[in-house]
């Protein structure tokens, strides 16, 4: 360490290995001062002018914003602001080219000057040591300052690091060919220069200050040799020209000796390093309470007829600055390149504004540019890696790149390239070796972006599929239980031996075990979204199925018109013989059970009509029960003349009452989101004694419900006619439907939408094994039978109704 | 009799080795096969499913197993070059059934249209789309993987595929920008 | 000792069994292009063919000699070799799932490997005795992965560098071995037995 210093202090300096020395030019602009601000016509400001992300906009169009007022709001530590270069009104914010080399957009702020320049309330802060550390480090934050040498880093990170700097170094060498604005500015302003680096002092305590320049700058030397004349701890170090002195690595190293090894940044070796420029930016944000608003470029090249150095605001479209210095050329032949000559980029078009990093505007003539050199074959001569500052081996690195070799490149540490052009210049094939890097890089990035992406993809995958598969053993878990739940609650009534009670237990389990399962799915809550609100659909989904069902019966049902008409004898009997509600109450549970079964197998086309009916539950419900009646009809149609024997049996409706009940019940959840808002009184005779038959099977507590049902269905059969101007699909069958008030019409329309509802409720994979557990008593010859039998009685009031029409 | 002798003690050598080699089988046996796990990370885990298996890993397998290595169309010449180079084999084209259009894409919802069916949700492998039922749902751009799932169970059409738009972030250099220039 | 130590430098140098031998040209032009592939597959030989040639003069001295059965020797040497592959796949799978990898298809591909045979049958014609053999196996293997690793490496520079149109890919590399071949002849004349 003391021994460096010794040498700093002898200005005996180091070398850095390669660099060239490429033909100065910039005599076209150190011998005139910097040209005052120029306000154009129009300020665009890009909301992100350096590394990091952008702050959020926080000025509106059509605002009256003063000079040094923050637009934007720095919404993360790695965010600055751009403040308002001057006065004026806020025109648009809107997409603009910016400064890149791609030419892309980007979001940008037009303010339209007022020529008025009223500043915004200023605390000039005339001694920066009352201040306390954090409040300079925030000032200079505020303030919008990044780097101002190229990259853009946000300055008031840089300058709020952890103790034990060593070196302080002010980055002054300015080794491009053409730029001179940092040499201007350290001519005419070396005085706030240096506060600046005093205020850097100040917050980074460092043994030493360095500025590092280059030898073909003696005014700005001098004047910054005057201006440190008083403090001891700040050492102009002269460097001999070459380019890339300024590179920050290559200063450090030619400045201290030390060497910045391949992914560690200067900071690990106590080394901070900031730019002149923002060491000016810096000492006017913290003592004149000046935000980064204007810099100073180089507009420079044998294109213009007065190469010169301006103040531009920032947001000043390179237009204007051209203008300023009188362009040579026809407007349509201008080549632009922002930056300087071996590391600019050509722009692609003149109303790119400047921004914080932009330090030269080049405008070289033809002569300049050179004619296109074709690219020809490396002759492996090797001054690539004689030149080369970070001693990589362009010509192996140009190699890989050729051939998206990414790994290879790696190896060969492309990212300590430092784009400074050093390899093309010298080399002698025209190989445009940069271009190939910068290539490569932007794709290795592009491909880690991707991997990474890959990677949280895999990992959401596998979350997902772990989630389904944990809900599926849930599911199973829960359904199992429900039927526990049914089993234990059958057993314990079937104890008291009567068979209508058990039956009615059953029903009565079964709705809880529905209650039951039904919370338990809202529990679960991605399962619950879509259980919930599609229910509705569900109902129309049921119709659909309902619907297919029917066609599919037409064809190869067992329970066709034949097998009905070879049953009647039977039919009658088996309905004298139960009596008892209780077995017809099962046989009306068996046949919802049968019809959702047959409708299972049924293919599910029911996408389409679903997304088209479910709009609201009064329609859906409407429509079901639309669907029922067509049913019915159409049942109707089928057995038509076979069937004989008179219909009003009163065993029959009693029993089919009951029937109708029980599916009420196991649908009155369903239908109470219906229900609910339905008023309309029920004080038909009928429907009374239909709710005191279903109370007396179903209980106190399943009266209550019934009613509910009840009412809705009054409430839904005199909206059919309603519904038949919007269900087209349903028109025609629901057309035959003249007596919406018919009591038969209704138990069929409860059966059919027990029978949905038993579908929906019910995972289709448990519904043999279910039935056969709420009906343990009953083979399943037995069942069919009875579900024969109440199908042939729904059919048969259907066809009363038919008939009374 | 020669002959005899010569097939017996080929015979018996060979049992000998081959009793060796049943052994060694045994006692080397290996669990699992570090090659899938090697082809999957190769693969771009879109979850896509257009080889024609449910998700990238099964592929993986599948490719272990002597499946062609021109399935993954999310992937394109990239992947199937890597996979060439980890097998051992000759790169071949991307199979032709697959569009050529592979461009990272994005899936988009058009908000108004949507009406919260919830069945893309259920179809999106990386749950990169949020909603609930009568909702409107949503893509969380950064976490589409572009497998473009979701966009055939959508029963109004509202979700389509947008190419990833090009930013200063993701551009990429050509090379022709600023020619390098020698000077006088 | 020294003789095993001529033995050893001749068999890799001079007699080299790639480059003047013209033996085990397949893995030498297969398996070259990444000298990642090419090492693994250096070890995988080297160790096959000490290990069959240990083996073949084993069962040629003590089985097929004694019963006059040397007229068998080439069916008898591939089963030895057959089964000294499988054996080092199997052993290679347990042991380096990386290596297993890298040499994936190449490992089976040594067991129709001429250069294996050939050591085998050399060692006999020859009339190495066993601890000869030994070194003979050995050095032929050396010398096998030395040209491998060698030719891969440049092989993987010729795969990113401009070569002329005409002579890309399988073209460069049969001139390259040529060259190689070339350069191993400067031997001749090193090691006089």
């Amino acid at each position: 360490m003391q021994s460096i210093i010794n040498r700093i202090e002898n200005n005996q300096f180091w070398k850095f290995h390669g660099g060239i020395h490429p033909p100065e030019q910039k005599f076209l602009t150190t011998n005139k001062p910097i040209r005052s601000l120029h306000l154009p016509e129009m300020l665009i400001i890009p909301i992100q002018q350096h590394i990091g992300v952008a702050g959020d906009i926080c000025v509106n169009i059509g605002d009256q914003v003063l000079k040094g007022e923050a637009l934007t709001a720095p919404s993360s530590p790695m965010a600055v602001p751009v403040h308002a270069p001057t006065s004026g009104t806020i025109e648009k914010i809107a997409l603009q080219v910016i400064a890149h080399p791609s030419g892309l957009s980007e979001l940008c702020i037009f303010l339209k000057p007022d020529h008025k320049d009223t500043w915004r309330e200023r605390n000039i802060c005339a001694d920066y040591k009352t201040l306390a550390r954090n409040e300079i480090v925030h000032k200079i934050a505020e303030a919008g300052i990044s780097g101002m040498g190229g990259a853009g880093f946000p300055t008031h990170i840089k300058v709020d690091s952890k103790p034990n700097i060593d070196f302080l170094i002010i980055n002054a060498a300015e080794c491009e060919p053409y730029i001179t604005a940092d040499d201007l500015l350290m001519r005419e302003h070396s005085a706030t220069i240096v506060q600046g680096v005093n205020i850097l002092k100040h917050l980074l305590i460092p043994r030493m200050v360095l500025i590092g320049i280059e030898d073909n700058k003696p005014d700005a030397i001098a004047s910054l040799k005057k201006a440190t004349e008083s403090y001891n701890d700040i050492h102009i170090c002269v460097l001999p020209t070459k380019y890339p002195t300024g590179g920050e690595k290559q200063l450090i190293r030619a400045l201290t000796g030390k060497e910045i090894t391949s992914g560690s940044l200067p900071i690990h070796q106590g080394i901070v390093m900031q730019n002149v420029a923002t060491c000016f930016a810096i000492a006017e944000a913290v003592i004149h309470d000046t935000p980064l608003i204007k810099r100073v470029v180089t507009v420079s090249g044998q294109g213009l007829e007065k190469p010169q150095n301006i103040w531009a605001a920032i947001g000043t479209p390179v237009k204007d600055l051209v203008a300023l210095s009188k362009s040579l050329q026809a407007a349509d032949k201008k080549a632009i390149i922002m930056g300087g000559p071996m590391m600019g980029f050509t722009l692609p078009s003149d109303h790119v504004p400047i921004v914080k990093t932009t330090n030269c505007v080049l405008v070289p003539s033809e002569k300049e540019l050179a004619l296109e050199n074709k690219e020809v074959e490396c002759i492996r001569c090797g001054q690539c890696a004689d030149v080369c500052p970070s001693r990589l081996l362009p010509q192996e690195m140009q190699w890989s790149a050729k051939a998206k070799d990414h790994a290879k490149l790696k190896e060969l540490n492309l990212f300590d390239c430092i784009d400074c052009g050093a390899c093309a210049f010298v080399c002698p094939s025209h190989i445009p070796l940069v271009q190939y890097y910068r290539v490569a890089k932007a794709e290795i990035r592009q491909q880690e972006l991707l991997d990474l992406k890959a990677e949280k993809a895999k990992a959401r995958f596998e979350a997902r599929k772990a989630r389904l598969e944990r809900e599926k053993k849930e599911r199973i878990e829960k359904q199992r239980k429900a039927s526990e739940a049914r089993r234990a609650a059958m057993e314990e009534k079937s104890g008291e031996g009567s068979t209508a009670k058990s039956a009615v237990a059953a029903a009565l389990a079964r709705v809880k075990a529905k209650k039951a399962q039904g919370k338990d799915v809202i529990e679960d809550p991605r399962e619950a979204a879509p259980e919930k609100d599609t229910q509705k659909s569900q109902v129309a989904a049921a119709i659909a199925r309902a619907k297919a069902k029917k066609a599919k019966a037409q064809q190869n049902e067992p329970v066709s018109p034949e097998e009905n008409s070879v049953h009647p004898d039977e039919q009658v009997e088996a309905e004298k013989k139960s009596t008892d509600a209780g077995k017809s109450a099962k046989v009306a549970a068996a046949i919802a059970k049968a019809k959702a079964k047959k409708a299972n197998s049924t293919k599910r086309d029911v996408e389409t009509s679903e997304t088209n009916k479910a709009d609201d539950s009064k329609k859906s419900a409407k429509v079901s029960a639309a669907v029922a009646k067509a049913k019915a009809k159409k049942l109707q149609k089928e057995i038509g003349a076979e069937e004989q024997q008179p219909t009003p049996i009163p065993e029959v409706d009693k029993k089919a009452n009951v029937a109708a009940a029980v599916a009420k019940a196991k649908a009155k959840k369903q239908q109470k989101e219906v229900g609910d808002d339905e008023q309309q009184p029920s004080s038909k005779p009928e429907v009374d004694k239909k709710a005191k038959v279903a109370a007396a099977v179903a209980k106190a507590k399943a009266k209550k419900t019934a009613r509910n049902v009840t009412q809705v269905a009054v409430e839904k059969e005199s909206m059919v006619e309603e519904l038949q101007s919007e269900e087209t699909t349903i028109e025609t069958t629901t057309e035959i439907i003249v007596e919406p008030d018919d009591k038969k019409q209704r138990i069929a329309n409860a059966i059919a939408k027990a029978k949905a509802k038993k579908q929906q409720a019910q995972p289709i994979a448990d519904m043999a094994s279910s039935n056969e557990e709420e009906l343990p008593k009953e083979d399943n010859k037995a069942v069919a039978k009875k579900a024969r039998i109440a199908a042939a009685v729904a059919k048969a009031k259907a066809k009363k109704q038919q008939e009374s029409n | 009799m020669t002959t005899l002798i010569a097939i017996l003690v080929l015979g018996l050598i060979a049992a000998a080795f081959g009793a060796l080699l049943g052994f060694a089988s045994v006692k080397f046996k290996v669990e699992g096969d570090p090659l899938v796990e090697q082809l999957d990370a190769l693969l771009p885990q879109t979850q896509c499913g257009q080889c024609g298996y449910p998700g990238c890993k099964p592929y993986a397998e599948a490719v272990a197993n002597g499946e062609s290595i021109n399935k993954c169309a999310p992937g394109g010449e990239d992947t199937i070059k890597k996979i060439a180079d980890l097998m051992g084999v000759e790169p071949e084209p991307l199979d032709a059934t697959h569009e050529q259009d592979n461009r990272p894409k994005v899936a988009f919802i058009i908000e108004e249209d949507c009406i919260g069916c919830t069945k893309c949700i259920a179809a999106c492998p990386v749950d990169a789309i949020i909603g609930a039922g009568k909702q409107m749902h949503t893509i969380i751009a950064d976490e589409c993987t572009g497998c473009d799932l979701c966009v055939a169970p959508c029963p109004v059409d509202c979700i389509e595929m947008r190419p990833i738009e090009q930013t200063t972030k993701n551009w990429q250099w050509d090379l022709n920008s600023i020619p390098v220039v020698e000077l006088d | 000792m020294t003789e095993y130590l001529l033995l050893l430098i001749g068999t890799v140098l001079v007699n080299n069994f790639v480059l003047v031998q013209f033996l085990g040209l397949c893995p030498f032009m297969g398996v070259s292009s990444k000298t990642e592939t090419a090492i693994g597959m250096s070890f995988a030989t080297t160790f096959v063919m000490t290990l069959a040639s240990m083996l073949s003069y084993l069962v040629n001295t003590y089985i097929l000699a004694p019963l006059g059965l040397e007229y068998l020797m080439t069916m008898a040497f591939i089963l030895v070799i057959a089964v000294v592959v499988q054996f080092t796949e199997m052993v290679v799978h347990k042991t380096s799932a990386n290596l297993y990898r890298l040499l994936g298809i190449f490992l089976p591909l040594i067991t129709t490997n001429c250069a294996v045979l050939g050591v085998a049958l050399l060692n006999i014609y020859e009339q190495h005795n066993f601890f000869e053999s030994i070194v003979y196996g050995f050095g032929a293997a050396a010398g096998f992965s030395l040209v491998l690793i060698m030719f891969s490496a440049m092989r993987e520079k010729l795969a990113d560098a401009d070569v002329p149109g005409p002579f890309k890919g399988s073209a460069i590399a049969m001139i390259t071995a040529g060259l190689m071949s070339l350069a191993f002849m400067g031997f001749t004349g090193l090691v006089k037995l």
